[in-house]
């Protein structure tokens, strides 16, 4: 048996393309097809057991683009929570990393410890942030009372037109630990002698900042910005354990209003959501990409 | 002068507004209900335990860490397994064909689990692996499979080939480089996956949510989310279920941190 591998693997290197074979097949069967699958679904009407159901064409995208209360309202909130997050946790992220960028034992423990939340499962987050928010009982009310500044205080995720805006401060400080260290691993990446050679022709630390670091970040700042927006479409289980399930309208975002669907036993609508789904995060990344490139090219 | 003054209090600030938090949360799993509102930012006047035996009493919770503990382990071995195995393949695949092989696994990553969630229930429904152990080990690696590949697959691209050759003049085949070169030399590659996936499987809520009913197999965040339903705002019962749930990740971060910056931002390339 053994010999017999040995000679055969010398003369054929297809035995290359047995290694993979078991992770292909697996993620054909589990993976490729069902995704192909919810396309086929979201032209049907299927409710998840019967076993007749009707294609019902387009109707199902009529209905989500232009009757669907509840899909707009969960879109209308994904792009505010996304907007807030992409914009929030990248500066901050940047602003943080270019002081961490040095390795130092200081540095070095705080981009650790700004890196542990992302450890955290969104559940015990989704937890945290709710007794954080508590407007009877929570952290930031009780401090505003003890401080005299009772007028100052919120309902915070009670409150219908900010819930999505608190939503996603609590999405920030869950994961823009993880976008410093990829800015600071961009930031390492470019050479020092760049500023060195531009201190010594007199440069300030604003201008070294805007002429060297904003163009040499641009491919940390990409992958910061593609992985903010996916995850900011994909914050599911922070939505459902801070705000229950389902959740409330105030806090319901795409990934959240797929599963009520589902959950409603409406699989092909909810597959037709899915679809729209992804039609918005590839077109929204696609366009931020291009932003990107026309900014980052316009200030260097 | 003034900018490095900034410099500090920002950075201060934010460790500050990290740590809060956290600790009011783990302070808070040793108090009553009428101390952590009260205050909530002090350490526990009188540590009590009691929060703790009662997230216990129920059972309910140290099943599903069971639970946890059992998919998480055996999911992460798996896709390990598997992973390391399609990563090798690939990497020896002269020419196009790897290339392309991998970036038909690789391109899994940026499908959101909303894209196939569906059909997928559907699927295990019909294999009757619904509500069973076993459908949620085949779907955590199923969906971790293309990040895995990546991350190993890159590393073990960059091992030369000469060290192939060389074994395979002395007479080595495929399986045996795979596990005595390809797999040690890329040992930092397969921790970086390891706790990549560990925080990922142990953390999951959707698929747990989706696919498992009875109570008796849910997993830690199924079962923390059920808590949370059952006891409102009794805080300091949540945050002890937060502090037991949390524990072999931190435990798991503060010894093996390297290896989690590495494979978290590993997978953050994931879009």
């Amino acid at each position: 048996m053994k010999d017999r591998r040995r000679r055969s693997s010398r003369r054929t290197p297809w035995a290359y393309f047995v290694f993979p074979l078991p992770a292909f097949v697996l993620y054909v069967v589990f993976f490729v097809i069902p995704t192909l699958q919810t396309v086929q679904y979201s032209i049907t009407n299927w409710d998840g057991y019967s076993a007749n159901y009707d294609l019902v064409g387009l109707d199902n995208f009529a209905r989500a683009v232009t009757g669907d209360a509840l899909f707009t309202n969960a879109f209308v909130n994904n792009m505010k929570f996304m907007m807030v997050v992409v914009v929030g946790q990248t500066v901050l992220a940047l602003i943080l990393s270019v002081l961490l960028v040095r390795n130092t034992k200081t540095t070095i423990f705080l981009r650790a410890l700004y890196f542990f939340p992302t450890i955290l499962s969104s559940v015990s987050v989704g937890f945290i942030w709710k007794f954080v928010y508590d407007p009877n009982f929570g952290v930031i009310n009780g401090l505003l009372g003890r401080l005299g500044l009772s007028e100052a205080q919120s309902s915070f995720l009670g409150n219908d037109d900010q819930a999505i805006y608190w939503l996603s401060i609590t999405q920030i400080w869950f994961h823009a630990g993880m976008m410093v260290v990829i800015f600071v691993a961009g930031l390492q990446a470019i050479p020092a002698e760049l500023y060195e050679s531009a201190e010594v022709d007199g440069a300030s630390r604003w201008q070294q900042f805007w002429s060297i670091t904003w163009p040499l970040i641009a491919p940390a700042m990409s992958i910061v910005v593609a992985y903010t927006t996916i995850q900011s479409f994909k914050a599911f289980d922070l939505v459902l354990s801070i705000s229950g399930n389902p959740p409330s309208s105030s806090l319901d975002i795409l990934s959240t209003r797929i599963y009520s669907s589902f959950a409603n036993s409406e699989m092909g609508y909810a597959a037709t959501e899915s679809v729209l789904f992804i039609a918005a995060i590839v077109a929204i990344t696609f366009a931020l990409r291009r932003f990107l490139r026309l900014v980052q090219r316009g200030e260097s | 002068m003034t900018g490095k003054v900034l410099g500090f209090g920002i950075r201060s600030i934010y460790a500050v507004l990290i740590v809060i938090p956290l600790l009011v949360v783990l302070f808070g799993s040793f108090k009553t209900t009428s101390e952590i509102f009260k205050s909530p930012f002090a350490p526990p006047a009188s540590p009590s335990l009691a929060n703790y035996a009662e997230a216990f009493s129920g059972g309910s919770l140290i099943g599903a860490f069971a639970n946890s503990a059992m998919i998480t382990t055996t999911s992460v071995f798996l896709t390990l397994f598997l992973g390391s195995m399609a990563a090798y393949g690939l990497s020896r695949i002269p020419g196009w064909r790897g290339w392309l092989l991998f970036g038909f696994i690789v391109i899994g990553m940026s499908v959101p689990v909303q894209a196939n969630m569906i059909p997928q229930y559907v699927l295990f429904g019909s294999l009757g692996l619904l509500d069973t152990q076993l459908g949620l080990i085949i779907i955590n690696i199923v969906v971790t499979l293309p990040v895995s590949v990546f991350i190993m697959g890159g590393f073990m691209r960059t091992l030369p080939a000469e060290l192939f050759e060389a074994a395979e003049v002395d007479g080595a085949g495929p399986w045996r480089n795979y596990y005595q070169i390809a797999l040690p030399l890329s040992a930092p590659s397969i921790a970086a996956t390891a706790t990549f996936l560990f925080v990922m499987h142990w953390n999951d809520l959707l698929y747990p949510l989706l696919f498992i009913s009875s109570e008796e197999k849910m997993t830690l965040p199924l079962a923390l989310l059920r808590f949370q339903g059952e006891y409102m705002t009794n805080y300091p019962l949540l945050f002890a279920g937060v502090v037991l749930t949390s524990i072999p990740v931190v435990v798991a971060y503060v010894f093996l941190q390297r290896f989690f910056v590495a494979g978290i931002t590993g997978g953050a390339v994931k879009g």
